[in-house]
């Protein structure tokens, strides 16, 4: 279990300091297309966000329902991938081929600009969801009641 | 980015490389070991790989570094001291033969720079060409990881989960199984 | 042959770090430091890779926004960045999976020395 921080400072720039790393990390995930960025970063900096705030704030022994359900975000982060990479086959093109996407009104490369848009919110919320959860099994939450 | 800054940073790179393997305190070897993904990270960015750069001072130096100090936060920091003399003999002995091999066939490599050898020719030039006319993207690199090498990009978004799900199932609770 | 510390210091350094990561990794007994051995292996791989993929005279892979015709010498190259994205996540979640198994020791036998390990499990 990890203890509440106990000093003041910790805890207002925690306060203040989460909202505008996930802000960040939005950005990066959106700007993607035109600077460095995409998908793996932004997870990152989310997950870097909410650890951030368990270091400050703590956890307590009440919330192990948090923690399992954390990977469950992962998976969800995965299929939404597979997912956006599945229309297409349905559709009758082949696996991973944005530019048949259906959406209505677009050209093949306005497609694929929204494609690769989907599949890198899917890889965030993987990557985000997943670090959170290697974060709380490696805290010890788990611990036995004995050998 | 001039020669000498390439020198200077990885000069930097491997100090703190030396310097994180050779102190004896794990924890203090483990914040050196960010300090050398910094490193790296600026050597990097410097010479163009800014997305690779990106993703290693926050993955690498930043989670990984978390990862480290959470682990040595459960268990112990303290590394014993050892004598293993004859180990070590052999153990330099053979990777200075190699080292001297790697060194030897390192010169066939292509010149640092040379804008016409052979990894930059066939089809990372047909990205650069057709990534914005074909994708709309003008990071051809997402273009390449998103678009062009999806597939891969797909089976390393499941090895991370993968790597969450099995992390689980190390550490979980086992108040309610009956081994 | 000595023109490889002047104009290519880069594979000079790679191939110090990567022996220094396997040295560390066999020679070394306690786990965490083996751990760090992989990731000075797996971060030297990558410097190795960037290299391969530097231009002289080129600026990063981000093409500018307009439509005229671009010529591949002036961008750097960018497949090698690429695969080394991957090589990062997928080196962090073995480090994850790795760390994981080393408390799990941990707890089972109290130490983190890999003969006393050994000596245990007998």
């Amino acid at each position: 279990m990890i203890r509440p921080h106990d000093s003041v400072i910790v805890h207002t720039l925690a306060r203040v300091f989460t909202p505008i790393i996930q802000l960040f990390a939005l950005y990066v995930l959106i700007h993607g297309h035109d600077s460095p960025g995409g998908g793996f970063q932004a997870g990152t900096l989310f997950a870097a966000s909410i650890i951030l705030s368990i270091l400050a704030f703590g956890i307590q022994d009440s919330q192990t329902v948090l923690e399992r359900r954390a990977i469950i975000l992962g998976g969800i982060g995965i299929l939404l991938y597979a997912g956006i990479g599945l229309l297409p086959l349905i559709l009758g093109a082949e696996f991973l081929n944005y530019g048949e996407l259906p959406i209505p009104g677009m050209e093949a490369s306005a497609r694929r600009h929204w494609g690769i848009l989907g599949i890198e919110i899917g890889v965030t919320i993987a990557v985000a969801a997943t670090a959170v959860s290697i974060f709380y099994s490696l805290s010890g939450r788990g611990e036995g009641e004995g050998k | 980015m001039t020669l000498f800054d390439d020198y200077l940073l990885l000069t930097l790179a491997v100090v703190m490389a030396l310097g994180a393997v050779f102190v004896r305190d794990l924890l203090s070897g483990v914040l050196i070991l960010a300090a050398y993904s910094f490193f790296l990270a600026l050597l990097w960015a410097g010479l163009g790989a800014v997305d690779v750069a990106f993703t290693e001072a926050v993955v690498g130096a930043g989670l990984s570094t978390v990862f480290f100090l959470m682990a040595l936060f459960l268990t112990s920091h303290q590394e014993a001291v050892r004598k293993q003399l004859r180990v070590r003999i052999i153990a330099l002995g053979s990777l200075g033969i190699l080292g001297s091999l790697l060194l030897f066939g390192s010169v066939d490599l292509p010149v640092v720079g040379d804008p016409k050898s052979l990894p930059n020719k066939h089809i990372s030039s047909n990205y650069l060409r057709k990534s914005l006319e074909e994708t709309d993207t003008p990071n051809v690199v997402t273009a390449v990881l998103a678009d062009y090498r999806g597939f891969d990009t797909l089976g390393e978004a499941t090895v991370i989960f993968t790597a969450g799900v099995a992390c689980w199932m190390l550490l979980r609770r086992r108040d309610d199984s009956a081994t | 042959m000595a023109d490889i510390f002047f104009y290519r210091p880069h594979f000079v350094a790679f191939i110090i770090l990567f022996l220094l990561g396997v040295y560390i990794m066999v020679v070394n007994l306690n786990l965490v430091k083996k751990l760090i051995g992989m990731y000075l292996m797996q971060t030297s791989i990558i410097l190795f890779f960037i290299t391969l993929a530097v231009k002289k005279d080129s600026t990063i892979p981000i093409l500018l926004s307009s439509a005229t015709a671009v010529t591949p010498e002036a961008y750097a190259n960018p497949l090698p960045h690429v695969l080394m994205l991957t090589a990062i996540v997928v080196g962090v979640s073995t480090l994850g999976v790795s760390l994981a198994m080393v408390i799990a020791l941990y707890r089972q036998y109290n130490t983190l020395e890999e003969d006393q390990i050994l000596g245990k499990m007998q």
